[in-house]
């Protein structure tokens, strides 16, 4: 048994699984500055201790309307820079072992890109998420 | 003691005291390799410091010593105990030398000599040398690693926010005076701190500059030149790591534009340039990046040569390098082993590296960029980015958002409120004009997408493109602001140059000026070019008279060849002698005009001497006095035009006075009238006309008046009543050998023949100026 830990988040009405190898911490986010011009899933800026760090609607990356009130994150490193991710909640981290997505499984455009794997939480399938997808690449944000 | 130096004797002190341990242990065994090359790097780099720093008895002592090393590296020599003992000797020396710099005093060098000549092969062993050691100064210096400087400037924003939001709870709370002043007395000493701490980590160009005057005076001097330097902006701050990485590159450059960009005096004297070569050495913060300039006026990059290189060294083919362009040639020097010169020099070799350069610009995120002017010189611009640069900005808002816009690049920020700006929309954009200059205008936040409540003033912004005026709600703020990139999705929106964390503890976004006018779709033209050259061509121009000519062009002359503007009546000008003359008091004065003059009324006219001789210009109106660009484009074999220049943004020819003095512009009048016949097929107008015109005739369909006609032109049946000796009949057929016979005076040309046509138009012409 290969058993890593995760982070379980509920976004977007379910809960999924977060590496927990890829998160700096979780914390409540406020105090979001408005990037305009920016693709949509760019919710803001927000400062975290003296850091700035970009604000990601995880909603709205997933295909879903925007989330009305931004209050958790969790927080990750990507290419240089931190990303806040807004979740709904949090559970603790408990370890679960990966399995790959079952072969034919189709899911909703934006959860696919993002899906990578399946753990079992007591029986119940919960999607793993890759938060380095859903941050919005550069060249999308042109468009 | 000036900040390089300095560096350099702490770093000296630091490695001597770290190599100690190899000296000792080389001293007990000669034939460690490991040892050797440790001190062998030691000497190497005292080198190559005191070449920078100008410390030449440093350097010859560590010259020699390097020698030896490198033959005892190479195997040539034996490192046996006389040559370790030597060598150290030197070392010694260095450390003292090193010692006498810091503290300022002299240190007597009769013994220099002596140590040198300990190092040789059959030297005898030397007489240890006793010394008291002169006392070691405290260097009040230390060196840090950037990234405990880095942690400090974070622990500090973190400190700042901390305090922030101290204060924001105890203005909830019930005022205690106490609390407040001691508050107060934190929040000073933090922004001291913080004022420090930043400057850690800041430095300003000068000290990458520093060393440059000296360098580029002794390169010159080493090759026979005679250089003027100029820097510029050498208030700019840079992070001291970038500081460092730009030193090598910097310095190769410079040599580069002095050894192989400025010619020697006798060149520059047969090219017609100042004997002193000019340099400039500039920085200056744009948008996101630094920019270092390094102009030099010397000969630039012989592209053709560098092309031809590219090509022989198998780079490219002749084809890729026939279609590039001058600016893509010159770019070729960026390619490893392409230099533009043959011969090598001690200064900078063979070209050595402008592909290292970028390597190493690029390395670090910067960029190259090149302007080759062949034989006007050649200007390098190193962009380097602006990660950890402080930049001092504007805060302003629009609608419930605030940005931060950077100072360098607001011209002046005017309020709406005053009147003194008027905004109207022509063609669907508005345009501000503030004190008689006319704007693009790019409401902020029409641009961003936010409502904003009404714009009440407008920033002028300055960028490398062209000017323009950013409508704004309120100017908030002015700070001095920390910026580092954003994210890639947040940049990638093409109007933002960053983000900060201000004291407010929200985060704030840099905007990017240049790329507000892109995505708001403004085109700065030729306009703005030109007026940015005018700029550029800083000295004066000399000043010149801008009139609208006879033709309806716009031209200009040097106003030092006008006399006056006069007023005469069009009775007063008469066709004489074969050109124009005005009389004038009982006097007849020659006249030159480049359109048809007034036949009646009044005649403007131009009076122009050369201190002896007097001649008019007829124009249609004068209209100011303006100075002239230096920069000019030559006119194409136009008798008369010296060339066009770009005054205003309008393109006006400039009057070549000399032609005029000489007699070589043709009075219009001696282009003589053809009258053309039409056979009410509109041919000759639509045909013939054009042809005629551009030979130099005039073309009328209904003669009359005071001219006579030169020449009539008919179709062969409708020339049966004309005066043969100005007639030339037009053919619809081509003519056989037999059909133009000579004999016939009334020519009749083929109407296609044009050739025939305009040598039968110009023998009458002849005739009837004779």
């Amino acid at each position: 048994m290969n058993r890593k830990l995760f982070l379980l988040a509920y976004v977007a009405d379910r809960w999924v699984a977060i590496d927990a190898g890829d998160v700096d911490s979780v914390v409540d986010i406020g105090g979001i500055v408005a990037v305009p011009r920016a693709p949509g899933a760019v919710r803001g800026l927000a400062a975290l201790r003296s850091r700035v760090v970009t604000v990601i609607d995880t909603r709205v990356t997933l295909g879903l309307s925007p989330t009305a009130t931004p209050r958790r994150a969790v927080i990750a490193q990507i290419d240089g820079h931190h990303y806040a991710f807004l979740v709904d909640a949090l559970e603790d981290i408990a370890p679960f072992e990966r399995h790959p997505l079952s072969a034919g499984l189709a899911l909703d455009s934006g959860w696919d890109a993002a899906a990578a794997g399946i753990v079992e939480r007591d029986g119940e399938p919960l999607l793993v998420i890759d938060l380095k997808v859903l941050v919005p690449a550069a060249d999308r944000a042109a468009a | 003691m000036d900040e390089l130096l300095q560096d350099f004797t702490a770093e000296t002190r630091e490695t001597l005291e770290a190599i100690s341990g190899e000296l000792v242990a080389w001293e007990a065994d000669p034939t460690d390799r490991a040892r050797l090359d440790a001190i062998f790097r030691f000497v190497h780099t005292v080198k190559g410091s005191c070449g920078f720093l100008d410390l030449p008895r440093l350097g010859r002592l560590a010259h020699a010593a390097e020698d030896v090393l490198a033959a005892a590296r190479d195997g040539l020599r034996q490192p046996d105990t006389a040559l370790v003992s030597a060598v150290l000797a030197i070392v010694d020396r260095i450390g003292e030398l090193n010692e006498a710099i810091v503290a300022g005093a002299p240190l007597d060098d009769s013994t220099d000599d002596l140590l040198i000549a300990a190092l040789a092969e059959d030297a005898a062993p030397a007489a240890p040398i006793s010394g008291t050691g002169p006392s070691r100064t405290v260097i009040r210096s230390v060196r840090l690693g950037v990234d405990l400087l880095d942690r400090m400037m974070i622990g500090m924003s973190d400190m700042v926010l901390a305090r922030n939001e101290l204060a924001r709870r105890l203005r909830d709370s019930a005022p205690v005076p106490r609390i407040e002043g001691a508050l107060e007395r934190l929040s000073a000493s933090v922004a001291d701190m913080r004022d420090t701490v930043t400057r850690t980590r800041m430095q300003r160009v000068e000290t990458l500059f520093a060393a440059v005057p000296r360098m580029v005076r002794d390169s010159a001097a080493t090759l026979g030149k005679n250089v003027a330097l100029t820097i510029e902006g050498a208030d700019v701050e840079l992070d001291r790591e970038m500081i460092e990485l730009l030193r090598d590159p910097l310095v190769h450059i410079i040599r580069n534009a002095v050894d192989h960009g400025i010619e020697s005096p006798a060149e520059r004297r047969a090219a017609g340039k100042a004997e002193a070569g000019r340099l400039v050495l500039s920085a200056r913060q744009s948008g996101n990046r630094i920019l270092i300039e390094i102009a030099d006026d010397g000969r630039g990059i012989d592209t053709d040569r560098v092309a031809a290189k590219a090509v022989a060294a198998g780079l490219h083919t002749e084809s890729e390098v026939a279609r590039m362009d001058e600016a893509q040639r010159a770019r070729l020097i960026f390619h490893a082993g392409l230099s533009s010169r043959d011969t090598v020099t001690d200064l900078s070799g063979r070209g050595v590296g402008m592909d290292v350069v970028r390597a190493n610009i690029e390395q670090f995120g910067g960029r190259v960029e090149l302007r080759n002017q062949r034989g006007r010189g050649l200007t390098l611009t190193l962009q380097v980015p602006l990660t950890l640069s402080i930049i001092p900005t504007i805060v302003v808002g629009v609608g419930d958002q605030r940005f931060a816009v950077p100072r360098q690049a607001i011209e002046e920020i005017v309020s709406l409120t005053g009147g003194a700006v008027r905004i109207d929309t022509l063609g669907g954009r508005q345009v501000a004009t503030v004190r008689g200059r006319r704007l693009p205008m790019v409401g902020l936040g029409a641009v961003m997408g936010i409502a904003d409540e009404a714009t009440r003033a407008l920033v002028i912004v300055s960028t490398r493109d062209g000017d323009y005026a950013l409508g704004i709600d309120a100017v908030l703020d002015s700070e001095e602001l920390v910026v580092k990139p954003a994210a890639p999705a947040v940049m990638a929106s093409g109007i933002y140059a960053g983000q900060t964390l201000p004291d407010s503890g929200l985060p704030l976004l840099l905007l990017d000026c240049s790329g507000i006018a892109t995505v708001a779709g403004l085109r700065f033209g030729l306009a703005a070019d030109a007026v940015a050259e005018a700029g550029a061509a800083e000295a004066p121009g000399i000043p010149a008279l801008w009139f609208d000519d006879l033709d309806g062009r716009r031209r200009a002359i040097a106003l030092a060849v006008v006399d006056r503007v006069e007023s005469v009546a069009a009775e007063a000008i008469r066709w004489s002698g074969g050109r124009l003359h005005l009389a004038l008091d009982e006097r007849v004065i020659p006249l030159v005009a480049m359109g048809d003059v007034p036949v009646a009324g009044e005649v403007t006219l131009l009076r122009l001497t050369d201190g002896h001789v007097e001649l008019f210009y007829a124009v249609a109106e004068a209209q100011e006095i303006v100075r002239l660009p230096a920069a000019m484009a030559p006119a194409r074999e136009r008798t008369g035009i010296a060339g066009v220049v770009v005054i205003e943004g309008e393109q006006v020819e400039l009057l070549d006075p000399h032609a005029l003095f000489a007699g070589e512009v043709r009075a219009p009048a001696s282009r003589p009238l053809c009258h053309l016949r039409c056979d009410g097929t509109g041919w000759m107008d639509t045909f013939l006309r054009p042809v005629l015109e551009a030979a130099g005739y005039r073309c009328t369909t209904a003669p009359g008046g005071d001219e006579s006609v030169a020449v009539t032109l008919a179709m062969e049946e409708l020339a049966a009543d004309a005066d043969v000796e100005r007639l030339v009949r037009l053919s619809r057929r081509p003519l056989g050998p037999a059909g133009s016979g000579s004999g016939d005076t009334a020519a009749t040309v083929y109407r296609y023949d044009r050739a025939a046509l305009i040598a039968a138009v110009a023998e009458r012409a002849g005739r009837a100026v004779a």
